[in-house]
């Protein structure tokens, strides 16, 4: 019983819960910031890096090397070093504009440095999962090489890795935690410094409720693809 | 081999001479020659795996050949600096399993490649889409997607989605061994207007009583080569070869099977 108390009182403390909640909440909508923009702009990146990695023929084999240097690199090293790489490695090399960005900038900068990576595996995943006579037929009708990826692979590759690539965003908001390691005053790093003043976990508890909140229903959403998905393939198949 | 009764000369069409094809170590075009003249069909008969699809694919240049030489309206197709996006918009294949784009609607795919590659306008590629799709009488199902179509429906909107591009040469890949016998024939009764229409075809089939009508020629392939070719009636009824009578006796066996 007196153990079960210590425990409600050190994380669930009520008047503690109140107390975190304002500041809790301006830190995560940092985290909420970096995670929209890190997202949009790994959208993007990792689908031009997949197509990189998928062109053909021998002269694009220096642009495939490149891009397949880029994702060994950054799914293999941890985030965290790639953090302080970014963060503390770019402002110290004194580049003018680039290297006098906010910090929140650099965090944004390792998220999407390192998702990038996986989602290119993702996309890459999804192309060659279409089956070939797809792009035969595309090309087969005249259409060139980039037309018929912009119009048959890509379109059908992006819908079926659709709950993959949203598997990684809910890492990635996650991971915006992280990057408090270079000072990214966010959800995660308030939080340390309320429990420390406060002498209990409650803001803790706070911040994780937070990012619960926002991955759930991304969670369900990709179950609802998945479901769908499969309805679809079971009524394809009778 | 030789051409004989249906000899093309130097003008023919398609003038395919000394091609072969390897697939690593297997060899699955063997010197072939084959001369097809503008407004005629040839009929490409045989097991699968004798080479025929492999032939239909080098023809487009969906397969490079390793020997030999392949022509098409004057124009080399095997030639090393080829546009193939520009020789492909003039030859249209079908295959077997229709390859429909399935994220597209049926209209959107007969729309595409006349948008895309030959940059007609969306007003203008539409109304010539509806034609077609009216003259198979799948207009109503403009907006419905691959999936809602039978198998027949489909491989008929894969012919007229090769058709809106206006080819003057069809090369057909076994379009009707995917379909239940019952949808068999509208797709047949397509190709059958096609081929009155005058339009150029290369057809690989199993369909022996349609090759036997629709055919000016037809080959016999065995392992790779066209082991004996002529008219569709010396085939069928007088073949030289032993190997051409044992596959039209074991094909009209399973016909009378089902």
């Amino acid at each position: 019983m007196n153990a079960l108390h210590q425990v409600a009182h050190a994380f669930f403390n009520p008047h503690s819960f109140t107390l975190a909640l304002p500041d809790v909440w301006a830190g995560f909508q940092v985290n909420l910031h970096m995670m929209v923009i890190a997202e949009a702009l790994v959208l993007v990146l990792a689908l031009g890096l997949a197509l990189v990695r998928g062109l053909p023929g021998p002269g694009a084999k220096p642009l495939r090397a490149l891009a397949i240097a880029y994702t060994d690199f950054f799914r293999g090293t941890p985030i965290i070093i790639v953090a302080f790489l970014v963060g503390f490695g770019i402002p110290g090399l004194q580049l003018g504009y680039v290297s006098a960005r906010s910090i929140t900038t650099y965090g944004v900068i390792t998220l999407t440095l390192v998702y990038t990576a996986y989602v290119t595996e993702v996309y890459r995943a999804g192309i060659e999962s279409i089956h070939p006579s797809q792009r035969a037929a595309a090309r087969s009708l005249g259409l060139t090489y980039f037309q018929a990826m912009r119009y048959v692979v890509v379109p059908q590759a992006v819908r079926r890795v659709i709950p993959p690539l949203l598997n990684d965003f809910v890492g990635l908001q996650k991971d915006t935690a992280i990057v408090s390691v270079i000072g990214v005053t966010e959800a995660a790093s308030l939080a340390q410094q309320f429990s420390t003043q406060n002498g209990d976990f409650a803001s803790y508890v706070v911040a994780a409720v937070f990012f619960i909140l926002i991955t759930i229903p991304l969670a369900r959403f990709t179950d609802h693809l998945v479901a769908e998905r499969e309805k679809r393939e079971r009524a394809q198949a009778f | 081999m030789t051409d004989e009764t249906n000899g093309a000369g130097p003008t023919a069409f398609v003038d395919v001479s000394g091609v072969d094809k390897w697939f690593g170590e297997l060899q699955v075009l063997d010197s072939i020659d084959l001369a097809v003249n503008e407004h005629h069909v040839v009929c490409l008969i045989g097991a699968s795996g004798s080479g025929k699809s492999t032939l239909l694919r080098c023809i487009n240049r969906l397969e490079h050949v390793d020997e030999g030489e392949i022509v098409v309206d004057g124009q080399r197709v095997t030639a090393e600096k080829v546009d193939v996006n520009e020789l492909r918009r003039k030859i249209g294949i079908v295959f077997q399993a229709y390859n429909l784009f399935p994220h597209m609607t049926v209209l959107q795919n007969v729309i595409l490649a006349p948008r895309k590659a030959r940059k007609l306008g969306r007003d203008e590629s539409e109304a010539r889409a509806r034609l077609l799709l009216r003259r198979i009488g799948l207009e109503d199902k403009a907006h419905e997607f691959p999936d809602r179509l039978s198998g027949g429906q489909q491989q008929r909107v894969a012919i007229v989605r090769a058709l809106a591009m206006e080819p003057k040469l069809m090369l057909l890949d076994e379009i009707t061994s995917a379909l239940d016998p019952q949808l068999v024939t509208d797709v047949l009764a397509l190709v059958r207007e096609l081929a009155e229409s005058g339009m150029t075809m290369i057809v690989a089939t199993h369909e022996m009583g349609f090759a036997r009508e629709v055919s000016e020629k037809v080959c016999f392939l065995d392992n790779g080569r066209i082991l004996e070719e002529g008219p569709p009636e010396q085939i069928f009824t007088e073949p030289r070869e032993a190997r051409t009578r044992e596959f039209l006796a074991r094909v009209l066996e399973r016909g009378q099977s089902q």
